[in-house]
């Protein structure tokens, strides 16, 4: 018969002192191992290929970066570079760019909800539920090991794609507080992985099936987004109202760009509302035929039309950066508070 | 000490109550066995005693007054759902060491030993392995924690008759080694005989007969004789169950003793643990015979019958 080494448990009145955090960190490993090494594997891979890629596109980019984006004002060797650019370099970085949209949610869902939706569906989580740790603390430590993780693995893959995608902004007339841009830099990038990361946790936990609690993570993910380029033009960095022209117009641009503009109006002669038709009538001129070295706004003061723009300065990028990953980071702990709560109340 | 005790333990869910009303006390170092057709709300109540699900109405403590699922609880309880649930993509290995992590005290060389005791690699995927050796992993690694309550969900249903007998042989070995309590479910309760001390039947969501064995089968006889005389001797005694034949009618009967005189013309046998379960069985489904347990009240249960229900400090047995 098996010996047994170790006394039977004494019988104890008091509860025994919580087992140490540390003891999580082998099975998050063990039972998180695909996610843990998957993740890290594909964005491995990803960023060789953006190197690679990056250094062709920087290059291209050196030697266009002095031409007038307006092809009017082009000479054919500046015509050629951009053709050169537009056919080979653009459309690769639109489908990296579209990725990279998508990768926090593709993240989320993917390591989110079956983390704990697995335990249900499988049955297991009879198993684990009922061990000595305890079943919130374990979802806890699961929760802030693998979150912590592909935050980390987010922003050090943020900082490549930002380095890949820089061109870009120039040729496509974007700036880093374009939606699109904004999204994929800095501490938002990560923070988004995180949030969808912890929409999948607890969706899988609310369902507790994988397949349905991945399909609405993806959902709420983009209603996120979407909501967060709502509101994003009313953090409380200072906006700033005024009539200097912000563009070179199709001339070389000054970089890094223009500002974020949140709205734009004219004022006729003596300041005061312009005929909105006359107006109109310049701005399709301007688009239809742009002037080679003049601006919009200084075509328009030609004609006695001043330009207004309330707009965010690019300086504001980090501020607002703080304020974005802020929040999102605020809902990913409510997220994850809301999961240990269902943890602890989902029965069998 | 009572091992378990619960107070008009309830479960719903949804509109269907899946246990109602239980109040039961279980004396520590017995095995007790949960008997009941399925869905009679045997499984219900061990993951509600295993901390796994939060009961409706009512309380059930373990261990001598922990609440079910309390960190002193799951410390001292361990369980095995049924269907032994293991991570199938985990070796057996890799088991015994998420175990050993997740608790406070795991026997590694005990549990490894008895593994390759029964044959099971531990390099081998825990879904590799046959339904019977994923059991016997469960049990180990509930084994190997040294609980003081081992609560079993259905463990037998996926071995085969000699794995059962192994089972249980392993089951009885800790009792006997280390006292720690057993809750086993079952729904074959002849092979419970020889193992069980403690009796525990459900049927319907209700607690129908809790005991220990011995005094349940002193306290039931099989009287047996004319069919004539079958309606005026039932109406004299405790009738759980009445088998009626042409000629003749064998009525299980609860008696206050062994020594109870029997009719003229009757002939008394005792009762084996199966008879007596189906015969409480049947009786709950409205065929005859009062239930030997009312639930409500604090002292457990109140019966007709001799101590079916001991007060807990009787029930310290010297094992």
């Amino acid at each position: 018969m098996t010996v047994r080494t170790m006394p039977a448990q004494p019988a104890q009145d008091t509860a025994p002192p919580p087992l140490p955090w540390r003891r999580m960190a082998w099975p998050t490993w063990r039972q998180q191992r695909a996610t843990l090494i998957s993740v890290p594997a594909v964005l491995a891979a990803v960023s060789i290929f953006l190197l690679i890629f990056g250094l062709k596109i920087h290059h291209d980019y050196a030697a266009l970066v002095n031409c007038p984006l307006n092809p009017g004002g082009q000479s054919g060797a500046c015509a050629k570079l951009f053709s050169n650019f537009n056919s080979t370099d653009w459309p690769l970085g639109n489908i990296c760019a579209i990725l990279m949209g998508l990768a926090p949610v593709l993240i989320g869902a993917f390591a989110g909800a079956p983390l704990l939706a697995r335990e249900l569906e499988n049955g297991t989580f009879r198993y684990a539920w009922t061990q000595g740790f305890g079943r919130e603390r374990q979802a806890i430590a699961k929760l802030a090991l693998v979150g912590a993780t592909l935050a980390v693995l987010a922003g050090a893959f943020a900082a490549l794609f930002a380095w890949f995608s820089q061109p870009f902004l120039y040729t496509e007339q974007m700036n880093v507080l374009t939606e699109t841009v904004f999204d994929t830099r800095g501490l938002v990038f990560p923070a988004f992985t995180l949030v969808a990361f912890a929409i999948g946790a607890f969706l899988g936990m609310l369902f507790r099936r994988i397949i349905p609690a991945m399909a609405a993570t993806l959902g709420v993910y983009l209603a996120l987004r979407l909501g967060a380029w709502a509101v994003r033009g009313q953090y409380p960095v200072t906006a700033v109202t005024g009539n200097a022209d912000l563009f070179n117009g199709y001339g070389t641009p000054r970089l890094p760009g223009f500002p974020w503009i949140l709205n734009t109006w004219y004022t006729g002669p003596g300041g005061k509302p312009a005929n909105q038709s006359v107006v109109s009538k310049l701005l399709d001129q301007y688009q239809s035929n742009p002037h080679p070295k003049l601006s919009l706004t200084r075509t328009l003061a030609q004609q006695g039309v001043t330009e207004w723009n309330r707009y965010i300065p690019l300086s504001r990028f980090w501020p607002m950066q703080f304020i974005e990953a802020g929040w999102l980071l605020v809902l990913a702990l409510a997220l994850v508070a809301a999961t240990v709560w269902l943890v602890r109340r989902r029965a069998a | 000490m009572n091992v378990i005790e619960t107070s008009g333990l309830g479960k719903r869910y949804g509109k269907s109550w899946a246990l109602q009303d239980c109040t039961l006390a279980v004396p520590a170092g017995q095995l007790a066995a949960l008997v009941g057709p399925n869905g009679a709300g045997k499984s219900t109540l061990m993951n509600m005693t295993a901390g796994l699900s939060v009961p409706t109405s009512g309380t059930v403590t373990v261990l001598g007054g922990h609440r079910a699922g309390s960190p002193a609880a799951l410390n001292g309880v361990a369980f095995v759902a049924q269907d032994a649930p293991v991570y199938k993509n985990l070796s057996a290995g890799d088991m015994l060491h998420l175990t050993r992590n997740l608790n406070q005290g795991f026997d590694t060389p005990f549990a490894q030993a008895r593994l390759a005791e029964l044959g099971i690699p531990l390099k081998k995927k825990a879904g590799k392995l046959s339904g019977g050796q994923q059991s016997q992993l469960a049990l180990t690694l509930a084994l190997a924690r040294r609980p003081r309550l081992l609560i079993l969900d259905e463990p037998l249903a996926a071995l085969d008759p000699i794995a059962r007998q192994d089972f249980l042989a392993a089951v009885m070995t800790a009792m006997a080694d280390d006292g720690v309590s057993i809750l086993l479910s079952s729904h074959q309760v002849a092979e419970l005989e020889r193992v069980a001390d403690y009796l525990i039947v459900f049927s319907r969501a209700h607690l129908q007969v809790a005991g220990e064995v011995d005094d349940l089968l002193g306290c039931h006889r099989l009287l047996t004789g004319p069919t004539a005389e079958a309606d005026t001797v039932a109406s004299q005694l405790t009738v759980v169950q009445t088998r009626r034949g042409g000629a003749q009618t064998h009525l299980l009967v609860r008696t206050t003793g062994t020594d109870d005189p029997v009719p003229p013309g009757w002939e008394s046998h005792p009762v084996s643990l199966e008879e007596l379960v189906m015969a409480h069985l049947r009786a709950s489904n409205g065929l005859s015979g009062p239930s030997l347990v009312q639930p409500a009240g604090p002292s457990l249960v109140q019966s007709a019958g001799p101590s079916l229900v001991h007060p807990a400090e009787q029930t310290e047995v010297n094992r």
